[in-house]
């Protein structure tokens, strides 16, 4: 069963977006994590990954996830997610990730709050 | 793949090759779909049956390389039995998969979430393992 998956990345003067499609696992984690860190080795410490076209995520994927997190923390950077299913966030926020990086409904909310 | 032996029940058997857990998670959202479970308790089904396999892929070291998922179609509820012939494993350990490094933040760990995720999603979940293999029985029952 091949997994289809993308990343689009946009990137602004202040801020990054990336945004997935398909399974978030570890091919697509680790492609993430590749593209997410040379975004912060550009200088870029506030980062969206946009997950509205992730409709399914395994607890590895998340893992990657979480070392964009804290790879944003040594910075003092910030991540928040948007668009996330409902059953993703509950996932998030049992994980804690709620408390480590921000959750926003949609790109313009997670931008806004930079 | 998957093989129908009564009428409340489908067994489907994968290999553990990458991405495998995404066809019992495709099987278990048509079941589920058809027994009319909302669309978020079947993206709830998915995630847990995802987990579930995952689990037996990395911790099973079966020797026939294959997980048998028994979906069983009761009124109204899902049950799954996720069952492998691998050397068993102890539940509250916890993975060590992908990396060794430490968590930055003790509370937001980067693994051993399969099993809190299975529990958290589903309405009960079940482990027999030992050194014959692993059974996971898990239980998801319809809401109005």
């Amino acid at each position: 069963m091949a997994n289809k998956f993308d990343i689009q990345i946009r990137a602004e003067h202040e801020y990054a977006v990336l945004e997935t499609a398909g399974y978030l696992n570890d091919s697509l984690g680790e492609r993430l994590s590749k593209e997410a860190q040379e975004l912060i080795e550009k200088g870029y410490t506030q980062l969206v990954i946009n997950l509205d076209k992730t409709a399914l995520i395994n607890s590895i994927g998340i893992s990657i996830l979480i070392e964009i997190i804290e790879a944003l923390d040594e910075r003092d950077g910030t991540l928040n997610f948007c668009g996330l299913s409902a059953t993703q966030e509950r996932t998030f926020r049992m994980m804690a990730i709620a408390k480590y990086a921000g959750i926003f409904p949609d790109e313009k909310a997670a931008i806004a709050d930079f | 793949m998957a093989n129908t032996f009564s009428n409340d029940e489908v067994l489907l058997t994968i290999p553990m090759r990458p991405d495998m857990e995404l066809a019992a998670a495709k099987l278990a959202s048509v079941i589920a779909e058809s027994m009319s479970f909302n669309d978020d308790q079947i993206e709830e089904i998915q995630l847990a049956m995802i987990e579930s396999c995952i689990n037996a892929f990395e911790h099973s070291r079966s020797p026939d390389q294959s997980v048998v998922i028994q979906y069983i179609i009761r009124t109204n509820e899902l049950e799954f039995k996720i069952t492998d012939q691998g050397i068993g494993f102890n539940p509250t350990n916890k993975s060590t998969r992908r990396t060794n490094q430490p968590d930055l933040h003790p509370d937001m760990r980067k693994r051993g979430w399969g099993l809190e995720i299975m529990n958290t999603l589903m309405d009960s979940v079940d482990i027999m393992s030992g050194e014959n293999g692993t059974t996971i029985t898990m239980v998801k029952c319809k809401t109005a």
